[in-house]
């Protein structure tokens, strides 16, 4: 199949490792992926701290880019969600892809090591992906998944909140991290970089605390280390 | 007063609390939560007092099959009173006026605060016995009579609490829940006339507080009160308490006066059953409300024989008229969002600066009193858009779709409107886009090689980055972006 990649602006400038991973699963899979090269934001973040206007001429953007693609996918649960609520293209978050349209559970990955999984909002709530990721996580080689304790709380990043109300941010994620820490995992994965940026950056202060991984890069590990 | 004892228990349940009475100034959301963040006793009693009522609620909500479809009928039926809320409302006060009510009409708080003096006056009552009402609070009813020269005494025993302490209620429906039942003792034996009870047992402070309220029920002339709902085909008003002191009021004096915002109407008898199914599940996680009171009019030589009903605006017609906006409109308050929320558990009800704390007061405190007003211009911000609430809403209310819409239609700081369209200016041409990650790399190269060995994080960034690496380390631009990566390996072939 061919699959048309929206690696996201957040991805492409700091953490191409999603994208590259995302990539390597499917063409592993025997797809075929396009990158159309006029992408770059979808709109979230001007929408959601308000700006109407600049998300609107970002979604229609987007929407010009992937214009006669039938299947997208996007490596962030709440990019997808934002280009299903306002351009209507045919995005799916990977694992929604994987699993609903590919019919696909074991990608052929190894992993040896213990992880543990936050769902994240819009993964949750926005896009009901439910057990798809673990879904997936728990078919790796090796990979031992441990629950995280209180899953479904928001990790308190919420894009310009994070800097808006530092202080409630920084007590959301304090949470986060102390329930992340009791797990013992050597790895938290996640379906969203922000979030991940996020808890990541309070898991460095946190000593013997899991390191954050986008769970595609797992996906696309085949040896002992990501 | 009936289950008043469980009720106390349930308010001092969490614990102490080692809290001065808050002084409630006017200060943006992110003030006022640091502040309240500051009281690690608080966090842990709300933090304790939410999550209990929220798996409590899950529970119950689990046991109801048709709980989904339950949600769209309540939805529906909300709306349907928005779209027709003039001719309802006509119909509401035709059938209350034919059992015998009188109808007001007040436009603003001022106009139902005078409307209701004026009636007090008319009783000559020096005093009137309340039922917790969010309307009355919204309009600052209590503060208007005392100016007037009369008692509100407060008769549901949290609101009870926070009136004696001359504070202001944290939660929609737990509004004592700051406090300990120490301070509440201390509290009653300065301010209860005729309080003599030494101990803090639950127990002992509700029986203190039923024996001063029964003497208060006798004695009164006047009640007021609101209503959870309007049944504009019969006129009737519904009231839904735990405690029985609505009972009492509702019945006792000969004059009863409900402050009913407008959007309480449900257009048919019929419409009831479900939404008395949905509140108390989303508001107590009790299966069924202890006391529900449905009245219609006056009956002659039974209850009150004066009923004035005074249907508020104060903003709510005009909130109607956003087709985004006016679902908040649907809400019936029964603080089930409240629970939910991760901002509201840890930033308290008072951070809100409003009677309508946590995410719903976000959403209607900036429509009903204009998004600049006090801490409003905030509040569309006290939210990181996590879904909960929505999720819980018994009425389906899109509360992050609505917090997304005042961000929107509000205004914004000029800095951050400059910066937001420079962004979207770079992103929007594929040149600019790739050069601006080109230079963001190089930028961030010396940066990337000092901190290799700490797994390749920020610690500390200059202003205004320094907000975000207060509180985590900073990702740093990557040594190749995705698309440069992209047309390495896959476009150079
Ligand atoms: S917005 Fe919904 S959940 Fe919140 S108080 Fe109102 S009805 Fe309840």
């Amino acid at each position: 199949m061919r699959i048309a990649l929206f690696v996201t602006c957040l991805n492409d400038a700091l953490f191409p490792q999603a994208g590259i991973a995302t990539v390597t699963v499917l063409e592993r899979l025997g797809h075929t992926v396009a990158f159309p090269d006029a992408q770059s934001c979808c709109g979230q973040m001007h929408a959601n701290t308000g700006y109407a206007a600049p998300a609107r001429r970002l979604e229609r953007l987007t929407g010009a880019a992937f214009a006669g693609h039938d299947v997208i996918v996007s490596p962030s649960g709440s990019c997808v969600a934002h280009l299903r609520a306002h351009t209507g293209l045919p995005a799916y978050e990977l694992s929604e892809l994987l699993i609903d349209v590919l019919g696909v559970t074991d990608v052929g990955a190894t992993f040896p090591h213990r992880v543990t999984y936050h769902p994240t909002c819009h993964g949750l709530r926005a896009l009901r992906l439910g057990d798809r990721p673990t879904t997936l996580l728990r078919a790796v080689k090796g990979l031992q998944l441990i629950d995280l304790p209180e899953p479904e709380q928001c990790c308190g990043f919420g894009g310009t909140f994070a800097l808006k109300n530092a202080a409630v941010s920084g007590a959301m994620l304090a949470d986060k991290c102390a329930n992340a820490a009791t797990t013992g995992a050597e790895y938290l994965a996640a379906a969203d970089n922000s979030c991940l940026a996020h808890i990541g950056g309070g898991l460095a202060r946190h000593p013997a605390a899991p390191k954050p991984i986008h769970y595609a890069e797992i996906l696309a590990t085949t040896g002992a280390h990501p | 007063m009936g289950n008043s004892s469980r009720k106390i228990v349930a308010i001092m349940g969490v614990g102490t609390v080692s809290r001065e009475l808050p002084i409630v100034a006017i200060t943006p959301f992110a003030v006022a939560a640091e502040r309240e963040l500051g009281d690690a006793q608080l966090r842990a009693n709300l933090g304790r007092a939410t999550r209990t009522i929220r798996d409590k609620r899950a529970r119950v909500v689990a046991e109801v099959a048709d709980w989904e479809p339950m949600r769209d009928r309540a939805a529906a039926v909300k709306d349907e009173v928005l779209d027709n809320l003039s001719e309802l409302l006509a119909r509401f006060e035709a059938a209350a006026v034919a059992a015998g009510a009188t109808v007001h009409h007040a436009t603003d708080a001022a106009h139902a605060n005078a409307i209701v003096t004026e009636l007090v006056k008319e009783q000559r009552a020096e005093s009137v016995v309340k039922i917790k009402s969010m309307a009355t609070q919204e309009i600052g009813l209590n503060e208007a009579l005392e100016a007037a020269g009369i008692t509100p005494i407060e008769t549901d025993l949290a609101e009870l609490i926070v009136q004696l302490a001359d504070d202001t209620p944290s939660h929609i429906l737990v509004p004592a829940i700051h406090y300990n039942r120490s301070q509440i003792r201390d509290l009653f034996a300065r301010r209860m006339p005729g309080f003599t009870a030494t101990s803090d047992e639950p127990a002992v402070l509700a029986g203190a507080a039923r024996e001063y309220l029964r003497r208060t029920f006798l004695a009164a002339k006047v009640a007021v009160c609101g209503a959870n709902f309007a049944i504009a085909a019969t006129g009737s008003l519904v009231i839904v308490e735990s405690e029985g002191n609505g009972r009492m009021c509702l019945t006792l004096p000969e004059t009863l006066i409900a402050v009913v915002g407008v959007e309480k109407l449900l257009p048919r008898f019929a419409d009831l059953g479900d939404f008395l199914r949905l509140l108390p599940r989303s508001s107590t996680g009790e299966r069924m409300n202890p006391y529900t009171s449905i009245f219609t009019g006056v009956t002659p030589g039974d209850g009150p024989q004066r009923l004035h009903i005074v249907l508020l605006d104060n903003g709510r017609t005009q909130v109607a008229q956003d087709p985004v906006g006016r679902a908040a409109l649907r809400c019936i308050r029964c603080s089930a969002c409240l629970n939910v929320c991760p901002v509201y558990e840890r930033a308290g009800g008072h951070a809100y600066g409003s009677v309508y704390p946590g995410p719903i007061g976000a959403i209607l405190s900036p429509q009903l009193t204009g998004q600049d007003a006090g801490f409003n211009k905030t509040l569309p911000y006290a939210s990181t858009l996590c879904g909960a609430c929505y999720d819980v809403c018994p009425v389906k209310i899109n509360i992050p779709e609505i917090l997304v819409h005042l961000r929107q239609t509000g205004s914004k700081p000029a800095a951050e409107r400059a910066a937001m369209s420079t962004l979207s200016w770079v992103m929007r041409d594929r040149r600019r886009w790739r050069a601006a990650l080109r230079a963001a790399r190089s930028g961030a190269a010396p940066l990337r090689a000092l901190t290799r060995r700490r797994g390749g994080t920020l610690r500390r960034a200059p202003w205004p980055l320094s907000a975000w690496t207060a509180h985590r380390d900073a990702p740093l631009p990557a040594a190749e972006s995705f698309r440069d990566w992209w047309r390495r390996t896959h476009e150079s072939s």
